[in-house]
């Protein structure tokens, strides 16, 4: 069962969001046809602005196993600077995805064997006309791009259901902008 | 209707299908998220019952005693020192009778202060008189509550529901909610036989001397130890109790069907591991890597601990050459509890298997899949016939 199983790790600062940007994507999957779900946050103590991470298993099988993930198919990290301070690219699997919200472009990242996407979700979640800083509905749209795992129609619909209450409108807007933004070095393919 | 939600959402929608008519509790990590979401279906109007903030763990558990013996629906949740803290009256609740139900968010015991999972805490009130009860995901969660209340209040007995924390309560994972209508057939209101109440005044529980005396009326009643005998007598019959609870719920829901051990692979199995909770199906991973391997290997999760299902215990695993146990408890100074309740359950039977005890996760201390299949591999193929469980193995341990 392992085998089928989308191994995806997100990295971010305590109150950027990581938790709730894997949760839609958890909700989406599932919508899609996922039935094996499992969104498994890595808790420390908890601190606004120290790295947090949390595991997304995505599965067409139930997940049993809710241990971290050790070597993801995929990273999605949130703030650029935390590549720095995480082994983030050292613990992805070899020829994995590594999708990042920088302002730098893609070329200024070379890893080996890896595939790497980019956006500067900061700058277009603000232009989408979210207050800066709110890049967690964004992210979602960078991740839609660069895995094409789940279609962009259904992250909609979970990110409407989720910020139903905070700015659902504009958080979607973000997330399609990102979508159309990310930056790939591998071309538009499907992981 | 499925949805994806954490593992507390679960326990909380549980508790809400159930119609618990008085809630009491008081927040700790990782229980928390469950009370806030009561409390917050009480505030929306969603629910109808009491939620009555306290300012102690000994205190929501003393309302909620207070509560069922008016003869209302009572729940409360705690986790690793909050769950201490109840201790007194948790005793108080079983010897009064009362079918309370509690989840406990299962986490380490300090000292040293810790809020990650292990499960210590409801281990180590195993022997309060009450029911408990570990369940594997979110789907056993919201079952095992809805189940917890029924089986409360056929046998008088309080029930806690055990999940681990964080690796449950805060994972989010899809489940099946249960339709109201039908869990109102499986758990119409709840009529306790008696109940105190103003028209009818009592006088329970008070000073029972080491002799049986008279009462008020003039009848013989009870004494202490009688009333004691019956709880034990009580407890055993509920593992039968238990079993016609689940048989019944499975008639309606079409899931569950056996309230003493969720069995993976067991049937021709040479070697069983055994676990409580989320341990157990992480284990049905690694016996899936093992079979690969050729290993003849299964799972075996309690889910009834207290009442003790030893020969429902005794007889699944019967046949296997080896049996591996898993923990994330120790009595200190002996064994892992399960190991030593496992291995008296097997006194009776002829063939007796070599037993391995591992101790593992405590503090949060992270399970990694890897560590458990070499661990599981080695007392398969490694499995010393004449070793005993005298000595616990640790995973993980860096000392």
């Amino acid at each position: 069962m392992k085998e089928n199983t989308i191994n995806i790790m997100w990295y971010g600062r305590g109150g950027q969001g990581a938790i709730t940007a894997a949760k839609v994507v958890a909700k989406a999957a599932f919508q899609a046809g996922y039935t094996g779900v499992a969104m498994i946050p890595s808790f420390g103590t908890e601190r606004r602005g120290a790295p947090v991470s949390t595991s997304l298993k995505v599965s067409k099988q139930k997940i049993y196993d809710l241990s971290p993930i050790e070597n993801p198919d995929i990273a999605v990290v949130l703030d650029h600077l935390l590549l720095e301070e995480m082994p983030i690219v050292e613990e992805l699997q070899k020829g994995g995805l590594l999708i990042v919200n920088t302002p730098k472009p893609v070329s200024a990242y070379k890893y080996n064997g890896i595939k790497i996407a980019v956006a500067d979700v900061t700058a277009i979640a603000n232009e989408a006309g979210l207050p800066y800083g709110i890049i967690n509905s964004g992210i979602i749209g960078a991740f839609a791009k660069a895995s094409g795992i789940l279609k962009m129609e259904v992250l909609k619909e979970a990110i409407l259901e989720e910020f139903a209450f905070r700015r659902p409108e504009k958080n979607a807007a973000a997330a399609l902008l990102t979508y159309e933004r990310t930056i790939t070095n591998y071309g538009n393919k499907k992981v | 209707m499925h949805t994806i939600e954490s593992g507390n959402t679960a326990a909380a929608i549980g508790v809400k299908l159930s119609r618990a008519q008085v809630i009491a509790a008081y927040p700790i990590t990782p229980q928390t998220p469950l009370t806030e979401k009561l409390s917050e279906f009480i505030e929306s109007g969603e629910m109808k019952a009491a939620y009555i903030p306290v300012e102690s763990e000994h205190s929501a558990l003393a309302v909620c005693i207070a509560a069922s013996t008016t003869g209302a629906r009572a729940f409360t949740a705690t986790s690793a020192n909050g769950l201490l803290y109840m201790h007194e009256q948790l005793h108080w609740a079983a010897g009064a009778r009362l079918p309370i139900v509690m989840c406990v968010v299962n986490r380490g015991v300090g000292a040293p202060w810790t809020v990650w999972n292990d499960q210590q805490d409801s281990i180590s009130q195993r022997d309060t008189g009450w029911i408990q009860i570990y369940v594997n995901d979110h789907q056993e969660i919201i079952d095992a509550v809805i189940k917890a209340f029924k089986l409360a209040e056929e046998v008088s007995i309080p029930v806690m529901v055990c999940y681990d924390g964080y690796i449950l309560s805060h994972t989010y994972m899809p489940f099946d909610i249960p339709d109201q209508n039908l869990v109102d057939k499986f758990l119409p209101a709840f009529k306790p036989e008696y109940c105190l109440s103003p028209d009818d005044p009592r006088n329970l529980n008070s000073v029972t001397l080491p002799d049986v005396k008279p009462n008020v009326r003039g009848e013989l009643a009870h004494g202490y130890m009688e009333l004691r005998y019956l709880l034990q007598e009580d407890l055993r019959k509920s593992i039968t109790v238990a079993g016609d609870v689940e048989k019944k719920y499975k008639e309606i829901f079409n899931r569950g069907g056996n309230a003493y051990l969720d069995e993976y692979k067991c049937d021709d199995a040479e070697f069983i591991a055994v676990a409580f909770g989320s341990l157990t199906f992480h284990l049905r991973t690694v016996v899936d890597t093992l079979r690969e391997e050729g290993i003849k290997v299964g799972v075996a999760g309690v889910r009834l601990y207290r009442p003790f299902p030893d020969e429902a215990i005794a007889s699944a695993l019967a046949k296997a050459q080896g049996l591996i146990i898993f923990e994330k408890a120790i009595s200190y100074g002996y064994m892992g509890p399960l190991c030593s309740d496992v291995s008296s359950a097997l006194w009776k039977n002829t063939k007796k298997p070599f037993i391995h005890n591992y101790i593992l996760g405590l503090g949060g201390r992270t399970i990694k899949t890897g560590d458990l299949t070499n661990a599981l591999r080695n007392s398969c193929t490694k499995g010393d016939p004449t070793d005993t469980a005298d000595s616990i193995k640790w995973i993980g341990l860096k000392i």
